[in-house]
């Protein structure tokens, strides 16, 4: 492994290992995690890169301090990230409220595995969807990201962190225990070609400087020792960060902190399409599912069914947009996904009535065989 | 105006200086000792070789969780129970920065306890002043780690009956570099012991016991009354056998107060770059 950043070139590598390196390649500079399958070789390989790149890495002492030390080095002004899995991700939720209450950029990887509880931590699932958007008390918006190869967890790791630092949000990268673990080409282009975006700075001196100023979406973001000694709490706060209880603070708050993501959705959302253009059932499938979704979808097209493939690569914001246009050609719609039927909650939320909407949901640690999926389309195939 | 006069007005308008007054009144009860320990506080940031942009104050949630918000200095008020690793990462991002955690006994020692050993086992460089008002004040006084046995608190009607924490005890024996105990009634001293924790690398902490306008009423102590029983209680004795200093109700119980240790183990964030240097500089890396 090379000392410094990883060089550009064709590499074959886990997926764990390619988020950890696009994240030093997007600027990260501090890592805390706490051990949970199947994340383990995202902090692993951290424990090593980072003092060889000038940063800090710490195992703590639970998850929770995790992302809480994760939330204190982005307050410092350096990027941070932390890994987790299911059990790891929902004791992160109430800081990941923190972080969004207080605008601090931050990555959280939860490489998904199956659930509830302990669940089957060695194998796969899709079943966080839901908390990565809901799972923190009160309301926000966050973005995440849904990898389907080592690949994705490599460019949508720099992704995540870009998204985070330009809207000052935390960012999920919702990966799964297959895509996290699994070892295929990656491509690293030239650094020079990669976008990396850096958080506003304030403009004006530190006597005018109001750390959350509403006149912005997203307010310039002073860190810690910088000289414009801010407040920064979890309270609800007026433009200078202090407390109150105004009603028409809080009003203006709640709703700046969702407008950030809702406003954006169309330039931070992300799909791929595949024979989607004169697809009478058009199949709604992410992360790992997809990959099975493709062969099933190919397999289709070869036996004579007009069937296509459409998968987000961000849950959140969900490109419905994007949808839409197969919905108003009148194409019916099949979500499979590794869990109980959550991808197909938010189809319905934006078409139903409109179009057949199908769902095959799927909880035995598994990714679903093509043929599996095969069968689903010809038994909902419109004719 | 004499000199000495003008010489604590001009040390009055230093110390207002580190304070948003402009937030005030705070949300103290009157006779409550978290504000004259933050007042040492901000004193102790003014005597410090330290400028005062790098003072970084962090606190997480009770009325002692409010400190940060009235400092004038860069602030993070943070989740319940997480003021510590919060700045345990922003020490090791940012080494330049003097990160202290100002908060309570039920903020750090209860909810937020299993932060609190691990911070002190790896020797974090951070400060800590914990104000212990043996109770949560601000949800209306339920029985906290710190709670002495018998006291009576909100939820503990009949009296408390859990066991209580003897603090010094514990940090000094997790490994602390720097264990003290003080009470507002001792602001010179506990002044020079918040400087002290400035000049240590690890983890360095500073319980201080003080009265709680809560706490008192509850107990049948009126608030004069508690600042005299703090007053007759007290005896300093830095060199005190810390498995006899657990606080209790007992008005013939002593309170111990004085810097019990003071030791040099390197932090966490000093052997990290150590390694890093090793690391970087044995391996010829770039990056």
């Amino acid at each position: 492994m090379s000392q410094g950043l990883l060089k550009p070139g064709v590499y074959f590598m886990r997926g764990n290992h390619a988020c950890v390196e696009g994240a030093l390649i997007a600027g990260c500079r501090f890592f805390a995690g706490y051990p949970i399958t199947p994340s383990n070789e995202v902090s692993a390989l951290m424990s090593r890169r980072l003092p060889q790149v000038g940063g800090y890495f710490i195992q703590m002492e639970d998850e929770i301090g995790s992302i809480m030390a994760v939330l204190g080095a982005a307050n410092g002004g350096v990027k941070a990230m932390t890994a987790t899995s299911g059990p790891g991700f929902s004791l992160m939720m109430e800081s990941i409220g923190l972080a969004a209450m207080t605008e601090t950029p931050a990555v959280i990887v939860d490489v998904q595995r199956g659930g509830p509880s302990t669940g089957l931590p060695t194998l796969v699932g899709q079943g966080d969807l839901m908390q990565a958007k809901w799972g923190s008390h009160g309301d926000y918006e966050v973005v995440a990201y849904l990898p389907n190869s080592p690949q994705e967890m490599f460019d949508l790791t720099i992704k995540a962190f870009n998204t985070a630092w330009a809207y000052r949000i935390p960012v999920i990268v919702l990966a799964d225990q297959v895509v996290g673990q699994m070892i295929e080409k990656v491509v690293v282009p030239p650094h020079e070609e990669i976008e990396i975006v850096e958080r506003k700075r304030p403009e004006v001196p530190p006597d005018m400087f109001k750390p959350f100023d509403s006149k912005y979406l997203v307010p310039p973001m002073a860190v810690a020792g910088e000289g414009y000694r801010i407040h920064v709490t979890g309270l609800t706060h007026d433009d200078r960060g202090y407390p109150t209880t105004s009603h028409e603070v809080s009003q203006k708050l709640v709703s700046r902190l969702v407008r950030k993501v809702r406003e954006n959705e169309k330039l931070i959302g992300e799909w791929e399409e595949h024979q989607t253009d004169d697809a009478e059932l058009v199949v709604v499938a992410f992360g790992i599912t997809s990959r099975s979704a493709m062969r099933a979808v190919r397999e289709a097209k070869r036996e004579g069914l007009k069937v296509g493939l459409f998968r987000p690569k961000t849950a959140w914001p969900f490109p419905h947009w994007a949808l839409r246009k197969h919905v108003e050609r009148g194409a019916d719609i099949l979500v499979v996904e590794i869990n109980m039927g959550q991808m197909v909650r938010v189809v319905k939320e934006h078409f139903a009535n409109l179009v057949k909407i199908h769902s095959m949901t799927w909880a035995p640690g598994t990714v679903p065989p093509p043929e599996t999926i095969l069968a689903k389309i010809k038994e909902v195939y419109p004719r | 105006m004499s000199r000495l006069e003008l010489v604590k007005r001009t040390r009055t308008d230093e110390i207002r200086s580190l304070l948003r007054t402009e937030r005030f009144p705070h949300i103290w009860c009157p006779g409550c000792g978290i504000g004259v320990a933050l007042k040492c506080y901000a004193e102790a940031i003014l005597k410090s070789d330290i400028p005062v942009e790098k003072h970084i104050i962090v606190s997480g949630i009770g009325c002692s969780g409010r400190a940060a918000g009235y400092m004038r200095l860069d602030g993070y008020h943070v989740t319940h129970g997480r003021p510590i690793p919060f700045a345990v990462g922003l020490k090791t991002a940012r080494p330049d920065l003097e990160v202290t955690v100002f908060s309570g006994d039920g903020d750090l020692l209860t909810i937020g306890g299993n932060h609190f050993i691990h911070a002190v086992r790896r020797n974090d460089d951070i400060n800590v002043i914990m104000i212990n008002n043996f109770t949560y004040g601000m949800t209306g006084g339920q029985y906290s780690a710190t709670t002495p046995n018998g006291a009576r608190t909100l939820t503990s009607p009949y009296g408390f009956i859990e066991g209580t924490f003897n603090v010094p005890y514990m940090v000094a024996a997790l490994g602390a570099n720097f264990v003290a105990r003080w009470t507002p009634l001792h602001d010179r001293e506990l002044t020079r012991a918040i400087q002290e924790m400035f000049k240590i690398d690890g983890f360095a902490f500073i319980e201080v016991v003080s009265p709680c306008l809560i706490f008192g009423e509850m107990n049948n102590i009126p608030p004069l009354e508690m600042l005299k029983h703090f007053r007759k209680r007290c005896v300093i004795d830095h060199d005190a056998d810390l498995s006899k200093v657990g606080l209790s109700t007992d008005p013939d119980q002593p309170i111990v107060l004085g810097n019990f240790v003071r030791r040099d183990r390197p932090s966490y964030q000093t052997r990290y770059r150590e390694l890093m240097e090793k690391i970087r500089g044995g391996g010829g890396g770039r990056g």
